[in-house]
């Protein structure tokens, strides 16, 4: 569901701008909001979320999906953790639909889908394992993430596929933080399947208290 | 790097035609139809090990590459959980999003492929009788255990009410792992499906006792089983019931196994796989 938010991008206290194909991180304060803006459009922005104080205790989908008992993040998505907690609320969505089914790409998903070719083409768990041993995490902490701007419906027979996005130049989603968390994005470098438009480009977070 | 030198109309045409061919109706299904069924009964002399694990409890196995799990909803209990970690590097286990997106399916059965985070075959489902397994929803845990069947379910009484989650952290502490090696579960005799805006909906119609499902180790794995019903089981009543499982000698590969060739993806995730073993 689409909603667009109050809160004026001067008015943010932070601002990151995101190069395509990067990782990036930052802290999300418990009260704050973060937006992750898709400047050129048709971007999956790949995160994940981590309690600042407990990196054991991450972002899940399983219990995500099942607890709002639909597939999709939207505006009102409850982010919840491992624990079943609650990390984030999503507030404003220009978009209307998000994945957290199909996960990241790897370079080793990439050669099983699309070719023993692409094993030496970069990657979000790529970024993800680099971002990551920032904070001490490793490879076990990286784990099924959402996909922002990122269009899979998954049909009734089970069908699913990444298709086309939705999400035009300017579009974003806004969360507020429910505890003190870690946000580990990657700017997703594929271009072997839709998900950026064959085309990575970069994007912008913002932050306001 | 040759992708990258590729054009983005070429870079579309290649996913098309992949998605093409990985969602036609009909190839898949030809070649499933044409597959050998495994035995209701497994003969004595190629059973390896087996047991009934209860309800609201977990069972852990290693398994050797080659042999098969088989798991027998004897009760048609509402959903068991898995955990599937490599024996000789647990940091690699089951990966609920890979399976998916490479196969092109949430509907994992018969024929396709578990895939681990690192883009190799950890399980191949050679026998499925029931149809619907879960990789979107995932297994329970406290929290979904108090909202579905209240308050109040004490963790010592009588009549205690257990869930996947806690069930997992336990086995995977005794194998001297920690939490973050919980993961995303494959959840057998779950069928969850999803409609309109994605929302889920739980098949009642799709659990009949006995229904059996055969996952073949195509590595050496631990793997770990928990009999606690679905979050999303309908009912409000917690009464998992118990399943039967057995690790099984099925015999040799045969070179046109429909689990390996059953589609381009598989063959390469075969193809990471195997170089373990050479």
């Amino acid at each position: 569901m689409t909603t667009l938010s109050s809160l004026k991008p001067e008015d943010a206290s932070k601002s990151f701008p995101v190069a395509a194909n990067s990782p990036f991180s930052t802290i999300v304060k418990k009260g704050q909001t973060i937006r992750i803006v898709d400047s050129f459009g048709q971007q999956a922005v790949d995160t994940l979320f981590y309690n600042a104080e407990d990196t054991d205790e991450r972002y899940s989908a399983h219990d995500t999906v099942a607890a709002q008992g639909a597939a999709y993040i939207t505006t009102g998505s409850q982010i919840l953790s491992n624990e079943g907690r609650l990390m984030l609320t999503v507030t404003a969505d220009t978009v209307g639909y998000h994945d957290t089914s199909a996960g990241a790409c790897s370079v080793e998903s990439n050669t099983v889908r699309f070719g023993h070719h692409t094993r030496f083409m970069h990657a979000c768990r790529e970024n993800f394992v680099l971002e990551a041993g920032k904070y001490g995490m490793d490879k076990r902490d990286i784990v099924p993430n959402i996909n922002f701007f990122m269009n899979v419906p998954i049909e009734p027979d089970g069908n699913l596929a990444i298709v086309d996005g939705l999400s035009e130049p300017g579009n974003y989603v806004e969360l507020k933080a429910e505890m003190d968390v870690i946000c580990l994005i990657s700017n997703c470098p594929q271009v072997n399947n839709p998900c950026n438009g064959f085309n990575p480009t970069p994007v912008e977070i913002l932050i306001w208290d | 790097m040759t992708a990258e030198t590729e054009s983005i109309d070429e870079l579309k045409a290649r996913y098309a035609a992949l998605k093409e061919t990985g969602q036609k109706e009909g190839e898949f299904e030809a070649k499933l139809a044409a597959a050998p069924a495994a035995p209701t009964a497994i003969p004595d002399d190629k059973i390896l090990k087996q047991d009934v694990v209860p309800g609201g409890w977990y069972w852990t196995t290693d398994i050797k590459r080659g042999q098969t799990l088989r798991i027998v909803n004897t009760e048609a209990t509402p959903g068991i959980a898995l955990q599937i970690w490599n024996r000789h590097d647990p940091s690699e286990r089951f990966n609920s999003a890979d399976t998916i997106k490479v196969q092109w399916t949430a509907r994992i059965g018969k024929g396709r492929v578990l895939l681990s985070d690192m883009g190799r075959a950890m399980m191949a489902v050679t026998e499925d009788t029931c149809g619907y397994h879960d990789c979107v929803a995932g297994h329970s845990t406290a929290i979904t255990n108090e909202k579905n069947y209240g308050p109040g379910a004490l963790r010592n009484s009588p009549t205690a009410i257990r869930n996947s989650r806690d069930n997992f952290r336990i086995a995977a502490a005794k194998l001297g792992l920690s939490k973050r090696d919980v993961h995303q579960s494959f959840c057998a005799f779950a069928p969850v499906v999803t409609g309109e805006e994605g929302k889920l909906q739980w098949r009642e119609d799709a659990l009949e006792p006995g229904a059996f499902i055969d996952l073949r180790a195509e590595m050496d794995l631990t793997v770990c089983l928990s009999n606690c019903p679905h979050p999303m089981a309908p009912g409000g009543l917690y009464e998992p019931r118990p399943v039967a499982v057995a690790v099984w000698d099925a015999g040799p590969v045969a070179p046109d196994d429909l689990c390996r060739n059953g589609t381009a993806e598989a063959v390469r995730a075969y193809e990471n796989t195997d170089p373990l073993f050479d």
